[in-house]
């Protein structure tokens, strides 16, 4: 008496699931716009907060490589009694025997002499400012140049001449280079000759106020003895010459020494991650939290409006498989429009922010990828239970209790 | 889609019995056998108790009763929409009971169209896809549901204007693209629910007209309504009240169109009208 067939089941075919899944966002385009919004603000937020550390890091990175890698310096570190150890007055050429260094200059810091505008200024407003010996070469192994007037030669390093360091000359209130200018520094005026840029690898030339050595010597009673000494080793040896820095700077006692890589500092420093990434990250992450449940909010609201959809859809045959596929696959489509529009807009944030400070427009796969799997998983957790609801509508509740 | 056996369950003789046209297996498009319908509440309300209703190859039965009288209940369950709490549906022989969800949404798919009071069309496609969707749970490639829903169109006379929108459309066209929506995949039963429920008189008339009309071309057709003028133009006429079946012409003789040509309208099954059937399962 009963008749058993296995009628065929019928999956969707994709591009009608397709053409399904986009109903709800062409037939109402301003709604699903707005409730696809915060997840792009979200997606957006996050895009470009990696994608301008990412930026940034990469233009500081390549920075760093313009100015050279290749620079070590010795200084005089601490000696056994606690006290400053001295760098031998030979280390200098020592360090520029070895294989491999390039170029080694040096400075030594004046010790009991400061530098100010003018005599009145009282002794203790030193504005933190050195007054540091300097050896002729000493610019390009540091990678500056001068910026107004002219560096030390081998004439002026005999005489009471100053160049100035950027800070330093900011911090003086120097801004241009006349002649007969002059500032006193350890009780008598020096001239000053010129103004540098500033030097990203070795700062402390920066606040400093740079004279010859033979100057120092006649006019302010310094020793002779170098403090640090700068050098470029060729690229290839740079290890080879770290190791034997200590050593050749001062043969009698080699812990007295520190030897350094600046650049190596500041590749630290642009790999470390700002405080505020994680604020805006963090932000982000918020957004993306209320554009999932906007899109949900919308999810609901749709099944509730569309249940004659549902139930003709029902008997037209649907499954309850075919309806919850149908409006899953909506919020997901939902989620991914916010998705690519967040990547889009983070992406262009980036770009142009990287454009005005000349880096180049790095987005990292994690952030663009990651920002868009993280759109289609809330848009199908999102959806999950308006899906749910939608396919558990009954046929006849939906039909005929509009 | 084009294996042609159909299921031959032995229950030629039961239908014999009740004195229905059978289509050529033996086996009644629609069988209600002992249908009873109750829903929840204190007390619960029973819908329809004990419904008998057999219903075969290319009849038209008007099923007339008042409001709250089980009518649509009963369309509910022949169209396999809900289950009866006791007794059988079957639709072309398949035991809706026996049937899993999915299998029973694909009966729906393949072999029963719906005629709604409301059209129900999708306002932001086309009329050509609102009637190419009464396909779409069938598992047919979009350009053939497309192909087929011209010829549907053609037959309920809208072929000219495809690529409308149901808005621009009168309420009469309307439910025309429904009523095509219905009958692309051939289905052997269209069940319609008020049909005329939403339209004035005269464009009622003309989908009165429109519904004799495929019924002569072969379609086996049950129109549900409160209005008995409407149910007197029907071959056969089912009385419902209280949930109960209380009058019934039953099937007249020789109402086959198909043993009895008509003059005008398309004189051949829909199926020929329309290629290859659907719907029939191997056993």
């Amino acid at each position: 008496m009963t008749a058993t067939a296995t009628p065929r089941r019928r999956r969707l075919q994709l591009s009608d699931l397709t053409r399904l899944s986009t109903v709800g966002l062409r037939t109402r385009k301003l709604r699903a716009g707005l409730s696809a919004l915060g997840i792009a603000i979200g997606v957006a937020a996050i895009v470009a907060v990696l994608g301008l550390s990412a930026s940034s890091q990469a233009g500081l990175l390549n920075e760093i490589n313009q100015l050279g890698t290749n620079l070590l310096t010795v200084s005089n570190g601490q000696s056994f009694g606690g006290g400053t150890a001295e760098l031998p007055t030979t280390a200098p050429g020592m360090i520029g025997r070895i294989s491999g260094v390039q170029q080694a200059q040096s400075t030594g810091a004046v010790s009991d002499a400061n530098a100010f505008r003018t005599p009145y200024i009282p002794s203790v407003d030193t504005n933190g400012l050195t007054v540091q010996a300097a050896s002729l070469d000493l610019l390009p192994v540091v990678a500056t140049t001068v910026a107004q007037g002219h560096y030390l030669n081998a004439g002026t390093a005999q005489e009471p001449v100053v160049v100035l360091g950027a800070a330093a000359a900011q911090l003086l209130g120097i801004d241009r280079i006349y002649p007969g200018e002059r500032i006193w520094v350890g009780g008598q005026w020096f001239y000053v000759a010129g103004i540098l840029k500033p030097a990203v690898l070795a700062s402390a030339i920066d606040s400093s106020v740079l004279i010859g050595y033979a100057a120092a010597e006649k006019y302010l009673g310094f020793d002779g003895h170098p403090s640090v000494v700068y050098l470029r080793a060729q690229n290839d040896r740079v290890n080879a010459v770290d190791n034997l820095l200590a050593a050749t700077a001062n043969p009698e006692n080699p812990s007295g020494v520190s030897v350094s890589q600046p650049s190596s500092a500041l590749v630290a420093q642009a790999d470390a991650k700002s405080a505020l990434n994680g604020l805006f990250l963090g932000l982000g992450a918020v957004a993306l939290l209320v554009g999932a449940v906007g899109v949900a909010n919308i999810m609901i609201i749709s099944v509730l409006e569309r249940r004659s959809e549902i139930g003709l859809r029902r008997a037209l045959g649907a499954t309850k498989g075919h309806i919850r596929t149908q409006f899953l696959s909506e919020a997901v489509l939902l989620g991914l429009l916010g998705g690519a529009v967040g990547v889009a807009l983070g992406a262009a944030a980036t770009a142009i922010y990287a454009h005005t400070k000349h880096w180049a427009t790095i987005i990292p796969t994690e952030a663009w990828a990651g920002g868009i799997a993280a759109s289609l998983i809330i848009g199908a957790v999102a959806g999950l239970i308006p899906a749910l609801r939608a396919a558990r509508l009954s046929p006849t509740q939906a039909l005929w209790s509009v | 889609m084009t294996d042609t056996a159909p299921p031959a369950p032995d229950n030629t003789a039961v239908a014999a019995c009740n004195g229905v046209a059978i289509d050529s297996a033996g086996v009644p498009v629609l069988d209600v056998d002992g249908v009873t319908k109750s829903y929840p509440g204190e007390p619960p309300v029973q819908a329809l108790r004990e419904v008998n209703l057999t219903i075969g190859q290319g009849e038209l039965v008007g099923i007339v009763g008042p409001s709250g009288s089980g009518k649509t209940t009963l369309l509910q369950l022949m169209g396999t929409l809900d289950r009866p709490t006791s007794g059988r549906v079957r639709i072309t022989g398949l035991d809706v009971a026996t049937m899993a969800d999915e299998d029973v949404a694909y009966l729906r798919a393949t072999r029963i169209g719906f005629i709604f009071q409301q059209f129900f069309l999708a306002e932001h496609s086309t009329v050509l896809d609102n009637v190419a969707d009464g396909l779409l749970y069938a598992g047919i490639p979009l350009t053939q549901r497309r192909q087929r829903a011209l010829d549907a169109l053609e037959l309920v006379g809208l072929a000219e204007r495809p690529h409308a929108r149901p808005t621009q459309l009168s309420g009469g066209q309307r439910q025309r693209v429904a009523i095509a929506r219905a009958l692309i995949g051939q289905p052997a039963i269209v069940l319609a629910d008020e049909p005329t429920g939403n339209l004035d008189q005269a464009t009622g008339q003309s989908i009165l007209a429109l519904i004799d009309q495929l019924h002569q071309a072969g379609s086996t057709i049950v129109v549900i309504t409160h209005d008995h003028a409407i149910a007197e133009r029907m071959r056969r006429k089912v009385e419902i009240l209280d949930g109960r079946i209380v009058a019934d012409t039953g099937p007249a003789a020789g109402t086959d169109p198909r043993r009895q040509p008509l003059a005008g309208p398309p004189t051949h099954a829909p199926r020929a009208a329309f290629g290859t059937p659907i719907g029939e399962e191997p056993s």
